[in-house]
């Protein structure tokens, strides 16, 4: 249990006690009835104090009681409200469990749950009982539980001595430490020991012996201890915890911090327990370290994964966890514990050989030899000690056999060989020596261990043969020379060693060198990428290339979750990895493949999580049997996974700035939308309501001119609001995509002829000139919307040119397009505005001076002529004031040819008579 | 006949019927009225007007079903009120057997002259106007003569034919359908590409300003009328 720090001395509450406070909040309480055996009466407890708080009125249901048959225990169940329990089959058997989303559905303010440690049936939503008791607090669900004291995890070897039974159903402490209450169920072993005998006590499928060996008054008198100091250390903390928070000045331990050296012995796991409790007793912080030393790359699997599981309990125990490259490990392990003030080390001793002592040395002698001021604990077990690694070792062979390097040193040794035998006239004999001692190193750099000791051996054979007298031969003469060769041959199997394992640390570096490269080429890909979609694919390309695993990723949609990207591709999830993933979208926490939660699923699931909650879910999976990741892969899909959500939720913020972008210009066009029609439409209705009254009330005092001109303008009033009308169904008939362009082939020239007829009045005042040239072909085109389109075109015109000026149509071909320009002699277009004019709402001046219009024409051409498949540009004229309105169109395909059939009609037609022919009727049928 | 034609009005909008009475009445038609498509059947039977004026957008009947109706037992001419995007409507009711068409908001003159018109075809039935005269043009019908400003022109014979067609209903609309069938034959309704390239050679021939077409009117998406001045 960690504890403050002891500058903490100030009378402050201190953040730690303040963050656990608040995090308390929402949670559901947990009480957990502890009890030193089975049979003391925990569930029985329970129940009456749950009977009580019904009296109470609190709303609660029994989740799940194990009377096992006592009638005691069955009565106290009457009364209360019991959720039926989940039939699970396996393996053609039917288990029953606790339904967990029953009782999440029903929402009680309090569940019973006997059995805390109780390890669900496959098929669960999580492996074991606890974990759905937490949910249930997160749920908010206050929870009852009980819970024997052997099943607490520290305590495990601790029992396993006591009772010689190992149990296996542990239960974390941290479940225990994070419990509101704790109420010790005690009994004396004598009571004990009598209900025993009445039959009142339950034991589960154990060996009679094993049974009666359990409940001997020796035993029960250590179990009852143990129980009664977890629960008077807990008061402690407690007490500590109520000090820390309210700021009452107080006796604080002093500030002990423990280290606990990690190994692959079989004991590992005893030895972090051990920790554990000595951790709790000192209320120290406390560090769980592995050395990975040249031994850890000769480890092999098992022992590889009895480190990692070692480090991953010391993790869940409450440690913090570090794994050092080194290559001495006493000397690793002392410095980093003065660099972090360990107080305390803890390591376990192994039992080898003398002779194995001598030559690797001993870890812990080193160890307690060099400590200094740092306690250092042993503790004995019947296990193998780390080895050192400080003296030259038995060669080992190594993973893989191959002869190339082994070839490769022996050309070293030749090239040295022919070196020596170059300059042996000139030096010493000894000297040369030196010069096979380099293709030692060469070789031992390049090729590793195994090859350099090769070249070693044929150095020292080359060396003899060549140079030591008599030679050419394999004897030696002079026993010096023995000493020499021997000395030789000591130091070139040191350098080898020393360069081999310089090269693997070497090597090792440059692995973590270009892991980091990975991460930080990660980081920045995702930094340039601002497509969702984009994203995603590098995002797992990259995770599934670096940790050579399948990845996918799914994003919230709606309700649900659905799968974005995978890598290698994937179409779908199936139904137990959907719900996994689910699961760790809604708590955010890891479910799947070797977690707590739904372990059988294929993949594990991580949440991709920043400070503002989860945006998605990451799935890994891998072919490989056993654990997934190792802790050190899993350290870097951490770290990967925290850089997705944090790129993931950019793109979303910059997506969520463009729509509000976007809602604010839409509501920018709304308004002015209404202001538009407002003022349009209200314009001629004033004058149209003013004029008709005026009419009405006064029209008799009025004479003929004027009621003219009223009724003139009455007129003309409503037209224009006919135009206006006319103006807002076509732009909303565009805005629907209700355009249905019904096309046909027509001449230009009629058009222009009933576009010009139509807009007779408006151009009154204009003169209008029509260039069309005689061999224009058909355009294939919507009469009524083209017309419409030179309709709003004139009007513009007749709009903004001078009275009295002129207003040109005209058109040519243009290779495969024909243009149809509107020209008028007016003040032109501003050219910033050459574009924005076929905006909505758009008037050039935009105030009331105009002659006001709803500023919809050119938009509406602009929709209708894009419609047809045209466009249509604004420019000034070249020549003098005045706008250039272009419509591009294409020509249509072909022309039928104008014929006339050939049959003239016959003569008596033309000759009946006119009744007759008007009888003719069209309409008759 | 009597000599004051009786106009039926069948709309359902009161303020309408108001100024399409006193308008009519005005010009010294006879007027009655209905406001559902079952009163106009009703009044068809008991008064048996000359014309009728329908709205296409009656509240409890379909108008184009109320025309097929009408056709069923008499001939009368009908002009029938749209509205402004409803060229399909407008085909269809002309197709059906409406005479002529006006199109919402319009004004007193149009629907009068749309009304003349209609009133004329059916007078024409009962006497012989053997020569045609609009403007500076002049069409003697029975030795199909066409004379502009005193001088004579050639038309094909389609051409004429076209120009007669459109003079038998001087001021009403007839559809494209209706002038390819009567031109050149059943088989021959689609080709509006005919129909098309004949109206701008008798344009070019009888218009002052072929581009600006003062006799020959198109009416958009519907079809061609003769500009009946009177």
């Amino acid at each position: 249990m960690a504890t403050p720090d002891s500058s903490d001395r100030d009378a402050r509450p201190s953040p730690e006690a303040l963050l656990a406070a608040a995090q308390e909040q929402g949670r559901g309480r947990l009480k957990i009835f502890l009890g030193a055996a089975p049979g003391v009466g925990k569930t029985y407890e329970m129940l009456q104090t749950a009977h009580a708080k019904r009296r109470e009125g609190v709303d609660l249901v029994v989740g799940i009681v194990e009377t096992h048959n006592r009638r005691e225990t069955a009565a106290l169940l009457e009364g209360l409200e019991v959720i039926p329990r989940r039939r699970i089959e396996y393996k053609g058997r039917v288990l029953e469990e606790m339904d967990l989303d029953a009782i999440l559905a029903r929402r009680p303010q309090l569940v019973l749950v006997d059995e805390l440690a109780h390890t669900n049936a496959p098929g669960s939503r999580h492996p074991k009982r606890y974990l759905d008791v937490q949910e249930l607090l997160v749920a908010g669900i206050d929870v009852y539980t009980t819970l024997n004291i052997q099943h607490v995890e520290s305590l495990n070897d601790v029992v396993a001595q006591i009772t010689r039974i190992r149990v296996r159903e542990t239960l974390p402490d941290s479940v225990l430490d994070a419990a509101q209450e704790i109420e010790l169920v005690d009994l004396t072993p004598e009571d004990l020991i009598q209900r025993l005998k009445e039959g009142k006590v339950y034991v589960r499928d154990q060996a009679e012996r094993a049974t009666r060996h359990y409940f001997q008054p020796g035993n029960l008198t250590a179990l009852r201890e143990l129980a009664l100091r977890r629960t008077a250390e807990r008061v402690d903390e407690q007490m500590l915890s109520y000090m820390q928070a309210h700021a009452i000045r107080g006796p604080w331990a002093a500030g002990e911090r423990l280290m606990v050296c990690l190994s692959d012995s079989q004991s590992v796991g005893a030895l972090v327990r051990y920790a554990r409790r000595a951790a709790d007793r000192l209320h120290a912080k406390w560090t769980a370290v592995y050395v990975e030393s040249a031994r850890h790359h000769r480890l092999t699997e098992g022992e590889r994964d009895r480190v990692a599981e070692a480090l991953r309990l010391a993790e869940r125990l409450g440690a913090e966890t570090i794994t050092l490259p080194g290559r001495r490990i006493a000397d690793d392990l002392l410095a980093y514990a003065a660099a972090n003030n360990i107080t305390q080390i803890i390591i376990g001793k192994a039992e080898r050989s003398r002779w194995f002592e001598l030559l690797h040395g001993s870890v812990v002698r080193d160890l307690v030899k060099r400590a200094g001021n740092v306690s250092v604990h042993v503790l004995a077990d019947k296990s193998l000690e780390p080895a050192a690694e400080a003296k030259p070792g038995a060669p080992a062979s190594p993973r893989t056999f191959r002869i190339e390097p082994y070839l490769r040193s022996l050309v070293m040794v030749g090239v040295a060989l022919g070196i020596a035998y170059l300059i042996h006239q000139f030096v010493e004999v000894a000297s040369l020596s030196l010069i096979f001692l380099m293709a030692v190193l060469l070789s031992a750099i390049s090729y590793g261990l195994g090859p350099s000791l090769f070249a070693s051996a044929v150095s020292l054979v080359a060396y003899d043969f060549f140079f030591i007298p008599p030679l050419y031969s394999f004897t030696i003469d002079d026993p010096e020379d023995v000493i020499a060769l021997s000395v030789f041959l000591l130091v070139a199997m040191l350098v080898s060693n020393l360069a081999a394992h310089t090269r693997n640390q070497a090597k090792s570096a440059a692995d973590r060198a270009r892991t980091t490269a990975e991460l930080y080429a990660f980081s920045r890909k995702l930094a340039g990428i601002a497509n969702a979609d984009d994203l995603l694919w590098a995002t797992t390309y990259q995770i599934a290339s670096m940790l050579k695993v399948r990845a996918v990723v799914l994003l919230p949609e709606g309700e649900t979750l659905a799968l974005r990207a995978a890598y290698p591709p994937e179409d779908q999830l199936d139904d137990a990895d959907l719900a996994a993933a689910r699961w760790t979208w809604i708590h955010n926490r890891a479910a799947g493949r070797d977690s707590d939660t739904l372990p059988g699923a294929k993949r594990l699931f991580l949440p991709l999580r920043t400070g503002r909650g989860s945006v998605g879910v990451l799935g890994i999976d891998r072919d490989r049997p056993g654990a997934l990741l190792t802790p050190d892969e899993r350290r870097l899909l951490d770290a990967l996974a925290d850089q997705t959500a944090v790129a993931l939720e950019r793109v979303r913020l910059a997506q969520a700035v463009d729509e509000a972008r976007l809602m604010a210009e839409t509501e920018r066009l709304r308004s002015a939308l209404l202001t538009s029609i407002s003022h349009d439409l209200r314009t001629p209705l004033a004058s149209i309501l003013g004029s008709v009254t005026s009419l009405r009330s006064y029209g008799d005092a009025y004479d003929e001119a004027t009621r003219d001109e009223l009724t003139a303008t009455i007129q003309e009033e409503a037209e224009r609001l006919n135009r206006f009308v006319g103006n807002l169904l076509d732009m909303t008939r565009l805005e629907s995509g209700a355009l249905e362009p019904k096309r046909s082939l027509i001449d230009l020239a009629d058009i222009v002829g009933t576009a010009l007829q139509r807009s007779a009045k408006v151009l009154a005042r204009h003169h209008v000139e029509v260039d069309l040239p005689a061999d224009l072909p058909a355009l294939d085109l919507d009469f009524v919307l083209f017309e419409q389109v030179l309709v709003n075109l004139l009007d513009n015109a007749a709009k903004y040119a001078p009275s009295g000026s002129l207003i040109q149509i005209r058109s040519r071909r243009v290779d495969d397009s024909i243009t149809i320009a509107v020209i008028d002699e007016g003040d032109g277009i501003p050219p910033g505005d050459l574009e924005r004019i076929f905006d909505k709402f758009y008037r050039v001046h935009a105030t009331d001076r105009q002659r006001a219009g709803t500023g919809l024409g050119l938009a509406i051409c602009r929709g209708f002529v894009e419609a047809l498949g045209g466009r249509i540009v604004a420019a000034n004229r070249s020549d003098r004031r005045g706008a250039v309105l272009t419509i591009t169109l294409p020509v249509p395909v072909q022309l039928p040819p104008i014929s006339e059939p050939q049959s003239a009609p016959p003569q008596p037609t033309e000759t009946r008579p006119l009744h007759e022919l008007a009888a003719h009727d069209p309409h008759r049928r | 006949m009597s000599s004051q034609p009786t106009i039926l009005i069948v709309d359902d909008e009161p303020p309408i019927r108001r100024f399409l009475r006193s308008s009519l009445a005005a010009q010294g038609y006879r007027v009655v009225e209905a406001d559902t498509g079952e009163a106009a059947l009703r009044q068809i039977a008991d008064e048996r007007p000359d014309l009728i004026v329908l709205d296409l957008g009656l509240p409890d009947r379909d108008g184009i079903e109320l025309i097929r109706e009408i056709r069923q037992t008499v001939e009368t001419p009908i002009v029938v009120l749209s509205v402004r995007d409803d060229e399909k409507g407008k085909v269809q009711a002309l197709d059906l057997g409406a005479s002529d068409y006006v199109t919402k908001p319009f004004g007193t003159e149009e629907l009068l002259a749309r009304v003349r018109a209609a009133l004329r075809h059916r007078l024409l039935e009962q006497g012989e106007r053997p020569v045609f005269r609009l403007k500076d043009l002049e069409v003697d019908l029975v030795r199909r003569i066409v004379t502009l400003r005193q001088e004579r022109i050639h038309l094909t014979p389609k051409e004429y034919d076209l120009l007669r067609l459109l003079i038998m209903h001087a001021g009403k609309v007839l559809t494209h359908r209706q002038l390819l069938r009567d031109i050149w034959g059943p088989a021959h309704v689609e080709d509006s590409d005919y129909l098309r390239s004949y109206v701008r050679m008798l344009r070019s021939k009888i218009e002052d300003d072929p581009t600006q077409p003062k006799l020959v009117l198109t009416e958009p998406g519907v079809g061609y009328r003769l500009n009946a001045l009177d």
